[in-house]
């Protein structure tokens, strides 16, 4: 009290506001936790990419909980195993509102999930952050909030973007092999690439679906050394695109320059058979992304975790990049209206831009989506950097010629 | 119209797949027709010595013939012991079912703990090789798998056909009370069959491991064509086994290069159905 008397009235209430301000900012939360309800594919082919959602997620938690939780609240994650199954995902969807009775909701891992989820949410009119979903044309729901910035048309933008990185290189391709999963998704997007690429004047020598879990890639190969096309665009899920490299290097081919629609991108950029393979991305560990604050925060803590859980490529990319956003946009909107109430939720979502680490994300486009922020990464030497647009290409990187 | 050299390569590429289809049929095929036990976890078997060649191997550099060496007796061992479970609790044919699927759930859930969902390649150098024949290539590992998978075939059909174990397993099979009043000790046999079994599963594990990539989830990838080989090969027919994957990796594979690949998994079950309705006796 002696100290405060010295420093005079004025001198004392800052130093008291200080205090105050201090131990606001570094009180733990308190009081019930607000539970967030979500299910990723822990288990079932989708396991390897959603495992990369759960580190991202809970990074996000615990640093929210280290910081002043939610509303002073602590945070609680309440996440099931959908075993990759959307039927399974709708059920605990079901069972995270009507049994756990969680507050709020955090979307699954893929398209096919999320698009289970969503009617669920629908019906209880509850808030859907999610971030993996590939059919912009089929999320009808109003309070659905996507951060795989994919924009309304996907299967346009996307495709257009990655021939404008190729038409900008020396040796543009003439023609194109397209190679597709029949999952969801993945189909919607290559159909599309195989529109723009007919669009653009180029020819498409070959377009093939296959099944989701195909198994003998050796026939796949043989078609794709036959069509001798100039570009190769394989709509792959997770393994798909190592799998039919390696079935092609075993027929002593590989495609002259080759584009990876949803890889696992840790085995496709460590594969001797991935190098310079093009992919998509929002976000990569590198400048520009990395110089916003939140993502220099998140790069070190994820290789930390994504290495103690054996992930064999350590680094936040897409998925990582995604999934942070969409904890950063329910944190921004649960803050922003001191509200736990899901249509206070959604509305502010439809008319605020939110600040992420993959850009800034707006809802209030045609089924709340905002804009295409998809770019072209490659993998030089064993990692994937941003080629283009040139303005996120990581620093002194260009796309390479084969 | 295809040319001669994609169909050449997808009927090459279709026998080594089919292959590696007799490969993991084998076992099933050998207890679910002797012992009237349909092993579902035969599959998580074969998943688990792929993972345990692929960590010896990473982790310890142990090549994978040495492995294989020491993972086949101790899936002979862990066969056995399985059996010795289920002769305990008279585990019946459709029970065995819902049991095995059981064990292959866990032996997911260990090998999901232990290795993570991620994704798996055992690199080799070798991995890529492939031998040429004129135009067409002829990958190495998937021609030693389809080698390894016709000995074992002949060998167990000879083990069968000519041995006093093979004809009392087959006996058993036929009428236990007739065989054991002849002095088969069918308790005994089935023991050795399981474990048979299970090392073919070993077998077949290591061969996976340097062919695919691995996630604890394929273990439910090769269960539908395979139980479609083993039926369309004939129970504890171990050239039928054979014969019967060849035919589908072929079957797939050439709808694969002339039509849609989609359509390639319609071959398989089609081939399924059409053989149930000719031949309904085969199960």
């Amino acid at each position: 009290m002696l100290a405060l008397w010295r420093l005079g009235f004025r001198g004392a209430l800052a130093w008291l506001l200080v205090v105050a301000f201090a131990s606001t900012a570094v009180a733990a939360p308190s009081g019930p936790p607000v539970r967030i309800g979500s299910t990723l594919a822990l288990t079932g082919p989708l396991a390897p990419t959603a495992l990369l959602h759960k580190i991202a997620g809970e990074i996000y938690i615990e640093e929210l909980n280290k910081a002043n939780g939610l509303l002073g609240r602590p945070v609680e994650w309440v996440l099931l195993d959908d075993q990759s199954k959307p039927d399974v995902a709708r059920s605990l969807y079901e069972k995270l509102i009507t049994v756990d009775k969680v507050d709020l909701l955090m979307g699954p891992y893929a398209t096919s999930g999320i698009l289970a989820a969503m009617g669920v949410a629908q019906r209880y009119q509850k808030v859907l952050p999610h971030h993996s979903f590939g059919m912009p044309h089929l999320a009808k729901y109003e309070m659905h909030f996507p951060t795989a910035p994919f924009g309304p048309q996907p299967n346009v933008t996307v495709p257009t973007t990655v021939f404008d990185a190729l038409a900008a290189t020396a040796t543009p391709p003439k023609s194109v092999a397209i190679v597709t999963s029949k999952f969801p998704s993945a189909q919607f997007l290559s159909a599309g690439a195989r529109d723009v690429a007919a669009k653009r004047g180029l020819k498409v020598a070959l377009y093939l679906e296959y099944e989701f879990g195909t198994r003998d890639w050796g026939a796949l190969a043989a078609r794709v050394k036959d069509a001798q096309a100039d570009f190769l665009w394989v709509g792959s899920l997770g393994l798909d695109s190592n799998q039919l490299l390696e079935a092609m290097k075993k027929l002593d081919y590989t495609p002259p320059r080759h584009f990876h629609l949803f890889p696992a991108p840790g085995p496709l950029a460590l594969a001797p058979d991935g190098k310079l393979g093009l992919a998509t991305t929002v976000f990569e560990e590198h400048p520009p992304f990395t110089n916003n604050p939140g993502a220099a925060r998140l790069v070190p803590l994820f290789r930390e975790r994504a290495s103690k859980a054996n992930v064999p490529y350590p680094y936040v990319d897409t998925q990582a990049g995604g999934s942070f956003a969409a904890w950063q946009i329910l944190e921004a909107a649960v803050m922003a209206t001191k509200s736990l109430d899901d249509k206070v939720l959604g509305q502010w979502l439809r008319k605020n831009r939110v600040p992420t680490i993959i850009g800034t994300l707006r809802f209030d486009g045609p089924n709340n989506y905002g804009d295409d922020l998809f770019k072209v990464k490659q993998v030089q030497d064993g990692k994937w950097v941003v080629v283009w647009p040139r303005d996120f290409a990581a620093p002194g990187a260009r796309l390479l010629p084969p | 119209m295809p040319s001669l050299t994609l169909l050449g390569q997808a009927v090459v590429s279709g026998l080594l797949a089919g292959g590696i289809y007799g490969l993991l049929a084998l076992g099933l095929s050998l207890s679910w027709g002797l012992l009237r036990l349909v092993n579902l976890a035969h599959f998580a078997l074969a998943l688990l010595g792929a993972y345990l060649t692929y960590q010896l191997g990473t982790a310890f550099h142990v090549p994978p013939w040495l492995a294989a060496l020491v993972i086949v007796p101790a899936f002979f061992v862990l066969g056995m012991a399985f059996h010795a479970v289920f002769a305990y609790f008279r585990v019946t044919e459709f029970g065995s079912l819902l049991v095995t699927f059981g064990v292959a759930v866990i032996l997911e859930s260990l090998i999901q703990w232990f290795w993570t969902a991620d994704y798996r390649r055992y690199e080799t150098a070798y991995a890529t090789t492939s031998i040429r024949v004129g135009p067409l290539f002829v990958p190495a590992l998937e021609l030693l798998a389809c080698l390894t998978a016709a000995g074992l075939a002949l060998g167990t059909w000879a083990w069968l056909r000519f041995t006093y174990v093979g004809k009392a397993l087959r006996a058993s099979a036929e009428d236990p009370a007739i065989a054991a009043a002849f002095g088969v000790n069918h308790r005994r046999q089935a023991f050795l069959l399981s474990g048979v079994s299970a090392a073919y599963a070993g077998i077949a594990g290591a061969f996976i491991a340097l062919i695919s990539t691995l996630a604890p989830s394929q273990i439910w990838a090769w269960v539908g064509v395979v139980f479609a080989v083993v039926i369309i090969g004939g129970l504890a027919n171990p050239i039928g086994a054979l014969l019967a994957g060849l035919l589908i990796g072929v079957s797939e594979s050439v709808t694969m290069a002339v039509a849609a690949p989609a359509w390639a998994p319609l071959v398989s079950f089609s081939l399924l159905i059409l053989i149930l309705i000719l031949r309904p006796d085969r199960v």
